[in-house]
């Protein structure tokens, strides 16, 4: 903001004084703002200071100060051991499936409910489609062991009418991975329709008029008019969700997760609780949820990158 | 219909969104018709083999065990309070940060904000959370459910673009007319923010009502532990990890366990059920604000 004009040889000078003097006139609004910032240096930038003990034999009665360096052994451990790489790679695999299903599913969901002309049954629709948003993992763990069960629950119960054998889902290896990522796009494809939903009815009617007198087909509409004009919003979504390959839904996972299918449904999260607070390895348990946040971190910043090179749609 | 001459393919297309739309909601509906009517059959039904979707016959024995369990009052108590004391306290903090944070006039205020959204993508981690948690002295207290998640970034750039997007004017002309930054902020700003915070405090409101991996973590008094946590209990843990090998519903419960687990179930939903349908504009409204670039 500064001009040529003002850089004579006092100008720093001045400059500390009027920022001094605008700080000054905004002290009430500091004021206020202050058990916000103590809010996030407390309990967010003092467990980001936590992480060191990554790098320790973290003791809890020493505490960070105290524990002994150790460099980067856990994370030697992480990748030298023959525990953390099948958890990460159940993580990836996850998911990768829950991104391929779950990205598009509200996109497509928004798509077909605008091809919806009744205002009643769009409006039915959408407030179904929303509620399992509103409740917990445990609630719905609850309902899909009941539904998902071998001797009475309703998809076994089709699949026994149709001919088949029960499936154990829950405690099946080979469908295990399945129900998480059915369950996940189950309970967010609804609410997250609401984004795509709203910038659909931000289009222009008058290009969908233009359409019509050239007598286009609704896919083609589709095609050529409703998804180039949300493109930029499915920008924002990919870079906001792109730490999704490697953050894992905690909630889902361990609420589902049981002795019989541990092998394919352990992700990192789930081990990270296990070794931190069940077995007490401190220091081995924040070496992983490191290893998960910084890659978190790279992948989001890497989408931003990429987006901001290819479209002006980066979010920071 | 406006256009009468609709093409095969567009009737198609239409036929293939009805019946979607149609299967959606009753993955969603069929479920949850499933787990009303296993609440209020008698064992024998439960365990016949067949469809469970509408009860044949009546046995409320199940909901007289959930009144009848003391630990569920009380944990409906504490998540009760837990999410009253949570929300007030989110609604004031958010709102604290998102003003200020508003004013384009702010010495620094990249800087601020920068310093509050880098937490959104990026943190210490459950361990280093746990450890301060643990030396703060907040366990098994109330504060260690209601302070760690205070404040959503999300929640808080929802507000102040809110905020900074209300006209200059009204704030230009009550300076004029001589009032204080402290009137403007409680006349003013305050009420015109009311539909925003509404939203806020629904959004805080769903997710203390739905927290339990902090009450899981932070609290050992079993008459502290909130709903979900004990829900977790009754149904999921009871469920599942005695099945070892085998079925989840092999193993024989005393009374009838199936029809009470579900009706735990149904008490800890309804709640939620009868109060989403008329807030859900709230949260739509919620949604699309985020969507606004900050």
């Amino acid at each position: 903001m500064q001009r040529k004009s003002m850089a004579l040889p006092h100008a720093a000078e001045r400059r500390n004084y009027s920022l001094l003097r605008r700080y000054a006139k905004h002290k009430y609004y500091f004021l206020m703002l202050l058990p916000v910032l103590a809010y996030f240096i407390i309990f967010h930038y003092v467990p980001i200071y936590g992480v060191l003990m990554a790098f320790q034999d973290y003791r809890i009665f020493k505490g960070i100060s105290g524990s002994e360096f150790v460099g980067l052994k856990h994370f030697r451990e992480l990748f030298d051991g023959i525990y953390f790489l099948p958890v990460l790679k159940n993580t990836l695999i996850i998911n990768a499936y829950k991104i391929l299903f779950g990205f598009p599913a509200p996109i497509i969901l928004a798509l077909l409910i605008n091809e919806i002309m009744r205002p009643r049954f769009k409006k039915w629709v959408q407030t179904i489609s929303y509620l399992p948003h509103f409740l917990s993992w445990i609630v719905l763990s609850g309902i899909i062991i009941e539904v998902l069960s071998p001797s009475r629950g309703i998809v076994n119960m089709i699949l026994m009418e149709l001919g088949f054998q029960p499936v154990y889902f829950l405690a099946d290896t080979s469908w295990f991975r399945s129900v998480l990522v059915s369950t996940e796009v189950w309970k967010g494809v609804g609410f997250s329709a609401i984004i795509y939903l709203a910038a659909i009815a931000g289009i222009s009617p008058d290009l969908y008029e233009a359409a019509e007198v050239d007598g286009i087909s609704r896919l083609k509409k589709v095609w050529y008019i409703t998804l180039p004009s949300i493109a930029p919003v499915i920008v924002i979504m990919i870079i906001l969700n792109s730490g999704s390959i490697i953050n894992d839904d905690f909630d889902q996972i361990f609420n589902l997760l049981n002795t019989n299918v541990q092998s394919v449904g352990d992700v990192i999260s789930t081990y990270t609780y296990t070794e931190g607070i069940a077995k007490m390895n401190y220091s081995y348990a924040a070496a992983v949820g490191l290893f998960k946040n910084v890659i978190a971190l790279i992948m989001v910043l890497t989408a931003n990158t990429i987006a901001r090179r290819f479209s002006d749609q980066a979010i920071f | 219909m406006k256009i009468k001459n609709r093409s095969w393919g567009d009737r198609l297309y239409v036929g293939f969104a009805y019946t979607v739309l149609i299967l959606l909601c009753a993955s969603i509906l069929v479920p949850m018709l499933q787990v009303v009517t296993i609440s209020m059959s008698p064992v024998e039904v439960i365990n016949s083999y067949g469809f469970h979707l509408f009860p044949t016959k009546f046995d409320f024995s199940g909901y007289e065990q959930v009144f009848r369990k003391s630990i569920i009052w009380t944990a409906y108590a504490n998540t009760i309070f837990r999410t009253v004391l949570g929300t007030a306290l989110t609604v004031v903090l958010t709102f604290m940060g998102a003003y200020p944070l508003s004013k384009k006039t702010l010495p620094h205020r990249p800087f601020w904000t920068a310093l509050i959204v880098f937490t959104m993508f990026f943190s210490g981690g459950l361990i280093p959370s746990y450890m301060l948690i643990k030396s703060l002295g907040l366990m098994n207290t109330m504060w260690s459910l209601v302070l760690p998640g205070a404040v959503s970034v999300f929640l808080l750039l929802i507000v102040r673009n809110f905020i900074s997007a209300l006209p200059e004017s009204l704030e230009e002309s009550a300076k004029i007319d001589g009032a204080g930054e402290l009137y403007i902020l409680w006349k003013i700003i305050m009420p015109l923010s009311m539909p925003i915070l509404a939203t806020v405090s629904l959004y805080s409101a769903v997710g203390h009502w739905n927290a339990w991996f902090d009450s899981m973590l932070y609290i050992q008094d079993e008459h502290k532990q909130v709903l979900q946590l004990i829900l977790r209990r009754i149904v999921i843990d009871g469920t599942l990890d005695p099945a070892a090998g085998g079925g989840a519903d092999l193993i024989d419960k005393p009374v009838n366990g199936e029809s009470m687990k579900m009706a735990t179930l149904v008490v800890s939903i309804v709640p939620i059920i009868c109060v989403y349908p008329f807030l859900q504009k709230y949260f739509v409204k919620g949604t699309m604000l985020g969507s606004v670039k900050g």
